[in-house]
């Protein structure tokens, strides 16, 4: 299964990406030369496999845990809007949202 | 002090460094000086993007004070760098990124935070591939860094200035991230020692994310030893922070190495590796990898059955399909962990824009180089809809498979060893219009990641070119212990890792 031209356009809308033709056509033979090596992953039988996603599960319990829902953390605004790119009275500045 | 002792200082390892600072043959203050002056007479390198001059002096004299009090741990007062992947409250992080252009953060990442308490001197941040994407340090936005044995290779990657400062003896030690080699394959394209510890021994908190299921710190050094002191004051829980670190204590992985430290009464005859089985998984010994770089393994085997050691054949059947699965997961944790990146609360944000959802596209695609933008595409296709189970869920599956094969593997054996890397470093520009053969050149350390195995390269020898190879040496489940005191044998009966490139060698 190869991607095509409207497939990338549609993925890049997700990813909040512009891409001109230019962009489009490079990431199009990329992902396909890229797909080709996924193929093989098909052919494995995974029929009753649980999926892995903290690797150490394979050898011990890994609880997910969830600490205290208590404030831990001190204000510290000026800190956290240090590096923003438009704030003005201690608010982060965006495009109008609703009309 | 005497100008040629001065001359030498830089290629004090860790441990040299620290005895003599416990000692008082020389101040942290003068140890701290003297690199900054040689990372200011090294800028073609490509290794710092930040460095920290004036803190860094606080920070020796504050070390000296305590030396001078009679304070004696283990770190204090030695000199380290850090990749610019863990953010820093008072240096700026980039993540070699021009999203990052000029970032703050709040705080400390909690590496970051324990190698300060642990006395070190923090030069400053180095060079990395763009959000730790990349095996050759040519994805940085800020101009690739440059190998010390050949200015016009790569250092690999994704910690490139790690391993090129410590290499070019700028720094004793640096911090590394390794997500799918990017600690022992840079250290062994530079011949330098690095460890990547079991997934979840060193802490998250405060690295720049870019596969939250596979990222994680280590030490790159001269020598296990080194890389060990380092690593007995990184690793621990960090429970409230990182919800993935591990409630397992820190350890000394020192204090045996310490024990058994002498290089010159080390007898040559001695059997210290009595008993060890060495795994060789025939899928890493294929002929995928370049002669020269099989010869320099073949040699340090021997080497190792020298010590006492026993080569046992195994098989790791799905070596091949971690390409694939790794290249499916990594991406998708990167889709989701990057966009957060959207030009509203930091990082760039485009200067013309019609509506919100413009400026969101206009500031990522200006921010994002191509390669972090193709795992971007990677992993939001593989996770979006009618896609998720074929792709995303069935590679979590294999996953589980290769990390199953792993532990099949270790009832034959103790640690398994391999190359790191199939060809030496590669000349800058060389593969950057084949990004396959990128991905493919990552075949011996995908699979260790995957499984979350800690895993090391040591310097071998040297291979093409005569540039450097490393062995990789791959442990079981918090078995670094074990992992760093085999390096270590090998490091007392072999010199490789002495080796230092001409250029850099006075």
């Amino acid at each position: 299964m190869a991607l095509n031209a409207q497939d990338i356009a549609r993925i890049a809308k997700l990813a909040r990406l512009e891409l001109d033709a230019a962009h489009s056509d490079r990431m199009l033979h990329q992902l396909n030369g890229f797909f080709d090596i996924v193929e093989q992953m098909n052919a494995v039988d995974t029929a009753g496999v649980e999926p892995l996603a903290h690797p150490t599960a394979v050898m011990e319990q890994v609880a997910l845990r969830l600490r205290d829902d208590a404030v831990s953390e001190p204000n510290q605004r000026e800190a956290n809007q240090r590096s923003a790119p438009a704030v003005e009275r201690g608010l982060f500045l965006v495009p109008k949202v609703i009309e | 002090m005497s100008q040629s002792m001065s001359n030498e200082l830089h290629q004090l390892g860790v441990a040299e460094l620290a005895a003599k600072l416990a000692a008082r043959e020389v101040s942290s203050t003068e140890v701290t000086r003297h690199l900054l002056a040689r990372a200011k007479a090294h800028p073609g390198l490509g290794a710092y993007l930040a460095l920290n001059e004036e803190a860094a002096l606080a920070q020796a004299q504050a070390a000296d004070a305590r030396l001078a009090a009679g304070e004696r741990t283990p770190l204090l007062g030695v000199p380290l760098a850090h990749k610019d992947i863990f953010v820093t409250r008072d240096l700026p992080t980039t993540a070699g990124s021009k999203m990052l252009n000029g970032y703050f953060s709040p705080f400390d990442a909690t590496v970051v935070t324990k190698l300060a308490d642990a006395g070190m001197v923090n030069l400053g941040k180095l060079n990395c591939d763009e959000f730790a994407m990349g095996s050759g340090n040519d994805n940085s936005a800020y101009g690739p860094a440059r190998n010390p044995w050949d200015a016009e290779r790569i250092p690999g990657g994704s910690s490139g200035g790690s391993a090129a400062a410590v290499a070019a003896r700028l720094v004793p030690a640096a911090t590394g991230t390794d997500t799918g080699g990017s600690i022992r394959q840079p250290a062994s394209l530079t011949g330098i020692t690095g460890i990547k510890p079991t997934y979840g021994r060193c802490s998250r908190y405060g690295m720049v994310a870019f596969a939250s299921s596979l990222d994680q710190a280590g030490p790159m050094a001269r020598s296990a030893l080194d890389c060990a002191l380092l690593l007995s004051a990184m690793a621990g829980p960090d429970l409230d922070r990182d919800s993935t670190s591990l409630d397992h204590p820190a350890e000394n992985f020192a204090s045996n190495l310490m024990a058994n430290n002498a290089r010159q009464s080390f007898d040559k005859g001695q059997k210290s590796l009595n008993g060890l089985r060495i795994g060789l998984p025939k899928e890493f010994f294929g002929d995928g990898c370049a002669p020269g770089v099989q010869a320099a393994v073949r040699a340090a085997l021997a080497e190792f059955e020298k010590l006492g050691a026993t080569l046992v054949d195994i098989s790791l059947p799905r070596t091949e399909l971690s390409i694939p699965v790794y290249y499916i997961i990594a991406p998708a944790e990167a889709s989701s962990n990057l966009s957060r990146f959207d030009g509203v609360k930091f990082g760039h944000r485009a200067a013309q824009y019609a509506d919100l959802a413009d400026m969101y596209q206009k500031s990522r695609t200006e921010g994002f180089g191509p390669e972090v933008q193709k795992r971007i595409m990677i992993g939001t296709y593989v996770l979006s809809h009618g896609y998720y189970d074929a792709y995303y869920l069935q590679a979590q599956k294999i996953r589980r498979l290769i990390a199953q094969d792993f532990q099949q593997a270790f009832t034959q054996c103790d640690v398994i060893a391999g190359p790191v890397s199939p060809t030496v470093a590669w000349k800058i520009g060389e593969k950057s219009d084949d990004p396959v053969a990128n991905y493919l050149a990552d075949i011996y350390t995908l699979s260790t990641s995957l499984a979350g195995l800690p895993g090391m390269s040591i310097p071998a020898g040297f291979g093409e070119h005569g540039m450097p190879v490393g062995l990789q040496l791959i442990g079981n489940y918090f078995k670094e212990a074990q992992l760093l005191g085999v390096a270590h044998q090998f490091q007392l009966a072999t010199d490789w890792h002495t080796r230092a490139p001409q250029e850099f060698r006075t």
